[in-house]
């Protein structure tokens, strides 16, 4: 675990760049991380993917696979692939603050 | 740190429910990962692609003794059909998607989706026989180019 700044803040990431406590997340620090992942600006979609990922996390204590992201963010599985070409699920779980999906599909 | 794999092509030969679902999973997964992948099916594993035969995969209960139980009692007339019912049960109860789902889903992620020709000559199949997420019946040069560049797993 180590410390990084972050748009002028200071908050704990993982080795893989994950933020270890998601109370330390804002949209600045949101546009930070999608840059260093090569997204250089945030469009309202890529938004509420992530913003969708926070409530889901929150309510349910684990990130949503791209499979349910796809079938209830609103947003398809074509359409997340476009918005975060490296990886949909993981990427937005990242940018969104919150640990990296857990399971196989 | 090795070097990160970017690019697989997975063929799938075999055309049993759990004969197809690792190829499935290892192709999603990559994407997942930012990894580009292709798909590459071939023999019986063309069933996954095949109109009428994708949504009717079943579980091998002969020549299977990974499903400990006898041969002779795998060969009983439903037998199959009632393991795959189980699995099937299983699987969606893990919130795994069904054959046909996973193939749309996997196609929607961008990856390429290959019927081998030699396979679609000798079960007399066309490009109107196999779903339309396949984007080509290839020849095995052509898979070979498709898949430079990256690693090649088997089925």
């Amino acid at each position: 675990m180590t410390s990084k700044l972050l748009a002028g803040q200071d908050v704990e990431v993982d080795p893989e760049g994950f933020l270890v406590d998601a109370s330390q997340w804002n949209k600045d620090v949101a546009s930070a991380i999608a840059k260093e992942e090569g997204i250089d600006d945030l469009t309202g979609q890529h938004m509420q993917v992530i913003n969708f990922m926070r409530s889901e996390y929150m309510a349910k204590g684990t990130a949503p696979n791209i499979r349910l992201l796809g079938k209830t963010s609103g947003v398809t599985v074509k359409e997340l692939y476009q918005l975060f070409p490296k990886g949909p699920a993981k990427l937005a779980a990242k940018i969104a603050g919150i640990p990296k999906p857990h399971g196989c599909i | 740190m090795s070097d990160p794999i970017e690019k697989v092509s997975i063929i799938i030969s075999k055309g049993s429910l759990e004969g197809v679902y690792p190829g499935l999973i290892m192709a999603n997964g990559a994407r997942a990962e930012g990894i580009e992948a292709n798909l590459f099916f071939t023999f019986f594993g063309m069933d996954a692609i095949h109109r009428k035969h994708w949504s009717k995969m079943k579980v091998a209960t002969v020549g299977n003794p990974g499903m400990h139980i006898p041969t002779v009692v795998g060969g009983i007339p439903g037998m199959s059909a009632m393991a795959t019912k189980m699995m099937s049960k299983k699987i969606e109860k893990l919130d795994f998607p069904s054959i046909p789902e996973f193939v749309e889903m996997i196609s929607d992620t961008g990856a390429g989706i290959y019927a081998c020709l030699a396979s679609a000559d000798l079960f007399g199949y066309t490009k109107d026989d196999l779903v339309d997420q396949v984007q080509g019946i290839i020849t095995v040069g052509e898979f070979y180019d498709i898949a430079a560049g990256g690693q090649i797993i088997f089925t």
